[in-house]
């Protein structure tokens, strides 16, 4: 296998104890961090290179998020670390009871083409952060992305512990038969059964960051101006190529004529009358993407933009109206700057629709009325929940950011990404005398040890109080 | 597949939101404190039945650790399901955001033979907690429990939304084929083999799961500790149920002299605990079945027998055992015992000690026993386990508040009290803006400037704090 000879290089690192100590974990965290304020221009020109991508969207992405994660993390991770001490029952109460944050070991990272960058280091930062060693290996698919980490991240971290993997499917494929003790995979859902197939045969527990078709429900009761903006905002950012971005709206039909001039003033607004001239609209990574999203027009009607270019993989900011549930444009994840409108004739119905799809990672609901949001939220599955807006929810470390059934397993962000490269080793460390204690449990057993034993060892129920 | 109706059925009960309110799963909770209360008798019975487990062992494990658990749950439950409020940032100030605490749907749970009834309801309290449907599928394994079991707890809990299904393997694994929310699985002394075609059924509906598996428990003993304490402590642990616990102390790890000392203490506790012919003993148990003798019986060749080593097939009693001079290459080193033997293999010190731990696979506990403090912190410091206790065997799972979980071939994920409930619920990020304040968003949307920028990033960052280290 290629890769055997790199993973046990990491493994010996491992086992040699290097990545415990406080010091050296804050020493790589900063190093990180020095990654990306001196290499800040090179990351925005290399996901210009790879998507077009507005240096405005990428120093927010790739540069702020992955900054206050970072911060976060440093911040607070002598906390984090430190052994966590937990209630004790009547015969433990001479003891020391604790939860010890250990690391996994050596852990596998696989980024997307996306956000390239702030896929690979966010999950790094937690993998790091809890003591791991780690591989980590950048999408194909954005090729300046991918030669910018393999060549240059590198040279922030130790070498010894922390290797860049460039690779595509087959190779990928051969990296993952080695053993990880831990898998961290973004990407699609039908590659997350793969890796979760390959990490069965070692029992290695994974996080899979998938996707899925994030409905958008707006209700007639709304500011149709300022939730045109909102879903276009995180529709159209990063050209559509966002896992959380809205996919479609859920609307009645009188909604979707209100909605239809609304966007066509936002997407006006934001990118001119000519989005392919505006310098703040990406274009797609790729042909092969692009001929997918492009394919996905003939759906409904097109009410807003449609044009394409395919020399500059460029797709207009579009609004596809009359959408069937059984369009193109509804039978996969869109991922590209197409907005189709489904019509429904109510919350009822829009619930329903949602349900009887897969759990997408994020579900979007806009109401000037509190009890259709939070309606929507109750009678609904997914990742993630965002009221009012789009993508926001993302921005804060302290939410838990994953999916639910095809959508993904696992959480990350913040204090949760630590806890995803964490195993949490229940410790008790007992007293050498004291053997008195113990006798009850001993044989030979009697009625009246097992009542003492109960007594000391029971916990009780405590009478009906309910704070809800 | 003879299944699909079954996991409909509790899919559309799911789906009508019967399992939510509070209300609800209070009283399929309390509904199992009655079934554990009532049926205590018939729970004894069984399992003195399936493995000769002795009734004190099986009200301490089968019917007080659950209920245990299920108090626990009362308790809290009101307090878990809360949304959880979270820090804001700036631009979110005005927002509610908060942590939902969502069922995932229609869970499996597998349970396993040994703590038959705790293993199978341990989990289940907790997907009842949360509220989810749940199909529990108890061992066939043990045959009485698995009826009393499958006849007898279906009558306490709602039917439509908790359904047991007795399987052997081709039928479970025909169950598997399913899609299920969640799959909770607790194998015994078998191979790593079993979770390897669990968590690949389970990759196919990319299913999330937790694994308890098992594993060699190392047992280090230092030279400087109570000799006559740790040999009480060991052979509780070991001999408990016949050695039929997952987290037994499978070896011990001493020096040629601790060894010496140890025999006799040994052999001690062990006439104090079943007398001089513990065959005769009514508090020490049997293995569950045949083949499960035999394999252990077979282990027996291994170094040589310092105490014990009679068996009898007709009772599938293995006497509480004691091998000495064992090597790494003995047939009892190559794969998790689970019967009432314990061998000895000596090493030189600690340093030995935590090699030979760390050269085998991870395992669901490691012991370490010594009067100094910092012998125990080295042995937990630098070796990898699931759970660790210094001083003692099988403790720490008694503490709900520990989280309970194996880690590399001994499992993944974890489990017992609050962790249950957050095993089998997910975790949604939630954020609840304003339909209004839109002056507020302005600044992220396009056409972007550098202006924008400087303040953006002013509303949404995380500042690093000065350096301070509190540990």
């Amino acid at each position: 296998n290629p890769y055997a000879g790199l993973v046990s290089h990491l493994r010996a690192a491992w086992l040699s104890g290097r990545t415990r100590p406080m010091e050296y974990r804050m020493a790589q965290l900063e190093a990180l961090g020095r990654f990306l304020d001196e290499k800040k221009q090179d990351i925005l020109d290399a996901t210009a290179a790879d998507m077009g991508k507005p240096s405005f969207e990428a120093y927010f992405t790739e540069i702020l998020l992955c900054k206050n994660e970072l911060n976060d993390t440093l911040n607070n991770l002598s906390h984090w670390m430190k052994d966590e001490h937990v209630d004790k029952n009547l015969v433990t109460q001479l003891d020391s009871a604790f939860i010890r944050k250990d690391p996994y070991g050596v852990v596998l990272i696989i980024a997307p083409w996306n956000y390239p960058i702030h896929l690979l280091l966010v999950p790094l930062i937690g993998a790091i952060a809890a003591g791991n060693c780690v591989v980590v290996k950048p999408s194909e698919t954005s090729r300046n992305t991918e030669r910018l980490v393999a060549e240059m991240l590198t040279c922030y971290l130790d070498n010894d512990c922390f290797a860049v993997v460039t690779a595509g499917v087959q190779e990928t494929t051969r990296l993952l038969e080695n053993k990880f003790d831990y898998i961290f995979f973004t990407g699609t859902s039908s590659v997350g059964r793969i890796v979760m197939t390959a990490a069965a045969k070692h029992l290695t527990p994974v996080t899979l960051e998938l996707g899925g078709k994030n409905p958008c429900y707006v209700s007639d009761t709304c500011d149709v101006k300022n939730v045109a903006r909102r879903v276009a905002w995180g529709r159209f950012f990063n050209a559509g190529q966002t896992c959380i971005a809205p996919d479609y709206v859920l609307c009645s039909v009188e909604m979707q004529e209100k909605l239809m001039p609304a966007l066509r003033e936002a997407i006006t607004e934001f990118f001119g009358s000519n989005p392919q001239e505006s310098p703040d609209f990406g274009r797609i990574v790729g042909d092969k993407q692009f001929r997918r999203i492009r394919a996905l027009l003939c759906s409904g009607r097109v009410a807003i933009g449609g044009q394409t270019d395919e020399k500059e993989r460029y797709i207009a900011p579009t609004v596809l109206a009359d959408v069937l549930p059984s369009d193109p444009a509804m039978q996969e994840e869109i991922f590209g700057p197409i907005l189709p409108i489904v019509v429904v004739a109510n919350m009822d119905e829009a619930i329903d629709f949602i349900n009887a799809r897969p759990r997408p990672l994020a579900i979007y609901a806009f109401s000037c009325d509190s009890k259709v949001v939070k309606q929507v939220l109750e009678r609904t599955s997914s990742g993630g929940f965002c009221g009012n807006d789009t993508l926001m929810h993302l921005t804060l470390t302290s939410l838990p950011f994953g999916g639910i059934g095809n959508s993904g397993l696992g959480k990350y962000h913040g204090k949760f990404t630590f806890d995803t490269f964490t195993h949490h080793r229940s410790c008790l460390h007992r007293n050498m005398g004291l053997e008195t204690l113990n006798t009850l449990r001993y044989p030979p057993y009697s009625q009246q040890k097992l009542g003492l034993l109960t007594a000391t060892f029971e916990i009780k129920r405590k009478g009906m109080c309910t704070l809800l």
